[in-house]
């Protein structure tokens, strides 16, 4: 299909705006604007029906199962988008003075309270605006921590399991610690062996998804706690997972010391294709005095207010006070569970667990045991007897109407398929993806060219990521480029 | 449970197929020691309806901009969001879609943000833009990270007239970066380029904010080329409203263009989710963070769009990422794509003349009515500070008392402007508010 720009026409116009008859001040010479930005020239009409013909090319879980690891694809009620446009939230401006903003200070007080209790800790950040921003304002935390008892010079290592999503390693080098990476073992679980090795007076935290990438609750958690408090250093718990966990087992009473929960994941808000997300921080009360400023308080009074005399705050991580409409979707969901998010979580792991059931015939289970709310399969087989791999099987669904399983990830199980099907899939939609899954390995070995040709279905066939990358062409009217060679 | 399908007898089916007896046997492998044995500490569940009459309570406690005539902005703006933006940010297909990590899943989200890059790339006058930033602050240390490795430089410059957060924020990654930050002052309400020239040397960048955070137009092109001077790289922060009018930061010779995207097409919701947006010249690509769409064909031959670059990225790279972004702020992107389709060219030009027309217009009558400007000789975009001759936070009180908020009080973040207001005049403002502003000022203050 075209692109909005190759249907505009010069002259066409979709905005009105209010008439003036003020004069318009002169904008000095050196500062005015030469040529106009070539933004699309269309009328409301033609605006509307290019935005919707995209979205007919475009798979949501409002579209179909979408069984993404880790990413937690679940049913976004919509009551939560009307509440987040209620005018009293959508049009209040951060700077309002505190007194014209109880109301969503309140709603934020109580997230807060909330996520402490899911998270069995003391105090909730809600300002991160992702997982990844959680992530990091937790190693600053943690950074800050260490200063103030003078340890910040000592302890400059952050362990890290192989499992681990990227975006911790990541975090690591932008919070300026050093890296150690600790093994998985044959169960699945942390080596605990190798781990007594990595930590020691130079370490400042463990960085632990749990349940893990692999979908599988480290059995060992007692024990790790036991290595690293032992040695003075903090625990970082990624709660990516923790959908799988919510009422059952909380980071905090498993030891760790903060912890980020992605509010797009777990309390359902929409991913909106890549974002936006939200990622509040829980931390034990030793990690308090250091949360980012500023922090949604109740007064003596009962009234809610913004603590900005924060002395040993790290300071502020992103504009005003965090994704507030987010805040207003999450809020509304754990509304509509109370108490009963232990429900939510056992669900999500009963729906797991049959679908693994259904499946591990038909595909490689490299750790092989009961799971939690997702699980990784191989496709190791299939690619020796057939060559098809991960990504042929992940192109093949596409052709049965799925969105594929994150692929290729974690990194420790080769041709891996992650598959997390969440709490809100009916048994009938598990038994059609399995019932796709066992056609898939079927064809691979009767008629592996169909797989291969996957996606037939598909406004288009398999792209060329090379080419993408070789004759580079990021915004539309500038011709390919080459990309400059790294420095 | 209303969001959960599973019937009893489904459960029962499916355990059997398991091949356990009952829930409780699939956390099996959690220690008791770590086991919560207590029910969750929370409210009971409510109904639907129970929910909006509780939200509706609270969110009928804050003085948003439909009920309290605002003047605040300061960094968030009451522009007008058209109703084709929610219109299309409310398909399924879009709000419920995960990263387009599967590209034959994801064109519509794919090609809307290749739109979007170049939307961006035309405001800014740069090559390449990302998908979005998380907003208008953390754009601002990803441009830091970029410097540093662009230059081997470790000093970081940014002008006092850039917004306190956007500084704070910097100020908050620095350490971890490695990087120091230095903040030059500035001079009547504009930053001088002799100060910028002295203190670029062997610093890494220079940020500086157009218009500023007084609402002053700065002599960016002049500062951009005391940076480039000194070899550091020029940062410009930019109000995407003013680029109908203003020039674009890559056509006076900035390395990076940020900002906050919020007023072009996202509602203030008391802070967010917006989306922060970054762009660069050709050269800084493979420095530059998060995702980037790019065009290429299928098997085919057909046009298609993937994420590109990846090797750049934490899931490929991991520690020698470029950044830990996964999650961005897509659909608010695509909020800001979908607005400037609607303004085009000629709109966004006619919504600048329009700001600067109203914001001129409340700028004389409040003098007219005895009130000083800040910085009086300097030249404004939508957004002025003026002298209200007494402690700002009492005339804020009794102006709110009459249904005005007159505006941000610039005392929280600068010294000796306690009797200072930041008055934002969007195009939602009509001259009738504007009077009401200056009638329920000359009451109030002084």
């Amino acid at each position: 299909m075209k692109l909005i720009y190759e249907k505009s026409v010069p002259g066409r116009t979709a905005y009105s705006l209010p008439a003036h008859d003020l004069p318009v001040p002169d904008v000095p010479e050196s500062l005015r604007r030469a040529e106009p930005p070539r933004l699309p020239e269309i009328a409301e009409p033609d605006l509307v029906r290019h935005f919707t013909e995209l979205t007919t090319r475009n798979f949501g879980v409002d579209t179909g199962f979408y069984p993404l690891g880790s990413c937690t694809m679940k049913h976004n009620p919509r009551v939560n988008e009307r509440m987040a446009l209620l005018p009293g939230f959508r049009d209040l401006h951060p700077l309002q003075e505190p007194e014209g903003a109880q109301g969503a200070l309140e709603l934020m007080w109580r997230l807060q309270e909330i996520l402490a209790e899911v998270a069995g800790l003391d105090a909730v950040s809600l300002q991160p605006a992702a997982g990844s921003q959680g992530e990091l304002t937790g190693l600053m935390l943690i950074s800050a921590y260490f200063a103030d008892r003078g340890e910040g010079d000592q302890r400059r290592k952050v362990v890290i399991p192989d499992t681990a999503h990227g975006t911790n390693p990541a975090s690591v080098t932008m919070a300026g610690y050093e890296l150690v990476g600790v093994k998985t073992d044959p169960r699945g679980n942390i080596d605990l062996d190798d781990l007594r090795t990595k930590v020691d007076e130079e370490t400042a935290a463990l960085m632990l998804t749990n349940p893990s990438t692999l979908g599988l609750f480290d059995e060992g958690i007692e024990e790790i706690e036991r290595i690293f408090h032992g040695a003075g250093a903090l625990m970082y718990y990624d709660g990516a997972n923790l959908n799988a966990v919510c009422g059952i087992a909380r980071p905090g009473d498993m030891g760790f010391d903060v912890v980020h929960i992605n509010l797009h994941k777990t309390f359902s808000q929409p991913h909106g294709g890549g974002g936006p997300g939200g990622g509040p921080i829980a931390v034990r009360d030793i990690l308090e005095p250091f949360i980012p400023s500023p922090q949604v308080v109740r007064l003596d009074d009962g009234t809610f207010g913004l603590d900005e005399n924060r002395p040993k705050t790290i300071g502020r991580v992103r504009g005003f006070t965090g994704p507030f409409g987010v805040f207003v979707r999450s809020y509304a969901y754990i509304r509509a569970y109370g108490p009963e998010l232990r429900g939510m979580s056992e669900t999500a792991v009963l729906n797991a667990n049959y679908l693994l059931a259904l499946l591990r015939d038909s595909y490689d289970l490299p750790y092989d045991r009961l799971c939690m709310h997702e699980f990784v399969l191989s496709a190791r087989k299939l690619k020796r007897e057939h060559g098809i791999t991960a990504l042929d099987v992940a192109k093949r669904l596409m052709d049965y109407g799925f969105h594929p399983p994150t692929i290729y990830f974690p990194l420790v199980v080769p041709e891996a398929l992650m598959i997390e099907p969440t709490e809100t899939e009916a048994k009938e939609t598990l038994d059609a993806f399995a019932e796709a899954m066992h056609a898939i390995a079927r064809e691979a070995a009767d008629d592996p060219e169909t797989v291969k040709a996957a996606p037939r279905t598909r406004p288009v066939r398999r792209l060329d990521e090379v080419k993408a990358v070789k004759q580079l062409v990021v915004k539309y009217g500038s011709g390919e480029t080459s990309v400059p060679a790294e420095a | 449970m209303r969001y959960i399908a599973l019937t009893d007898a489904d459960r029962d089916e499916m355990l059997a197929t398991v091949g356990v007896s009952s829930v409780e046997e699939l956390f099996r492998d959690i220690p008791d020691g770590v086991r919560l044995d207590r029910p969750l500490d929370l409210e009971r569940p409510l109904a639907e309806l129970e929910i909006v009459s509780h939200l509706d309570s609270l969110a009928a406690r804050n003085a948003h901009a439909g009920v309290e005539l605002s003047f605040l902005g300061a960094g968030m703006y009451d522009h007008y969001v058209p109703a084709v933006v929610n219109t299309i940010l409310s398909r399924g297909e879009f709000l419920t879609a995960y990263t387009p990590y599967q590209p034959e899943m994801s064109q519509g989200v794919l090609q809307a943000i290749f739109e979007y890059q170049t939307a961006v790339c035309e405001l800014t006058g740069m090559d390449v833009s990302n998908a979005s930033g998380y907003d208008g602050t953390t754009v601002a240390a990803d441009a830091c990270f970029v410097a540093k490795h662009v230059t081997g430089r470790s000093r970081i410059v940014v002008t006092e007239a850039t917004s306190p957060q956007v500084r704070q924020v910097i100020k908050t990654y620095a350490p971890g970066f490695g990087l120091e930050v230095v903040e030059i002052p500035h001079s009547g309400g504009t930053t001088d380029p002799a100060l910028v020239a002295e203190a670029a040397q062997d610093a890494a960048a220079v940020i500086f904010q157009q218009p500023n955070f007084f609402g002053c137009l700065e002599p960016a092109p002049d500062l951009a080329a005391a940076a480039a001077e000194a070899e550091a790289l020029p940062i410009a922060h930019v109000d995407p409203i003013s680029l109908g009018v203003l020039e674009g930061p890559g056509r006076y010779g900035c390395a990076l263009a940020i900002g906050e995207g919020q007023g072009a097409g996202n509602a203030m919701s008391f802070g967010g989710p917006h989306y922060g947006f970054i762009a660069t010249k050709l050269e800084h690509i493979r420095r530059m963070p998060g995702r980037i769409v790019g065009e290429t064909t299928d098997v085919d031959g057909e046009r298609g769009f993937v994420l590109t670059l990846s090797t750049r990225e934490q899931h490929i790279r991991r520690e020698k990422a470029t950044s830990n972004i996964t999650t961005n702020q897509t659909l608010l992107a695509l909020g800001g794509l979908v607005y400037l389709s609607w303004l085009g060219p000629q709109g966004l030009r006619e919504l600048g003349e329009t700001c600067m027309a109203l914001s001129s217009y409340a700028r004389r009558e409040l003098e007219a009515a005895g009130f000083v400007p800040v910085f009086s000789d300097k030249a404004t975009f939508k957004e002025f500070a003026i002298r209200v001759g007494r402690p700002a936070v009492d005339v804020v009180r009794a102006a709110r008392a009459k249904g005005v908020h007159p505006g941000y009080r610039l005392g929280r973040d600068y010294e000796g402007l306690d009797d200072a207001l930041l008055v934002a005049v969007t195009e939602k403002r009509t001259t009738e508010q504007i009077d009401r502003l200056v009638e329920v000022l000359s009451e109030v203050a002084r």
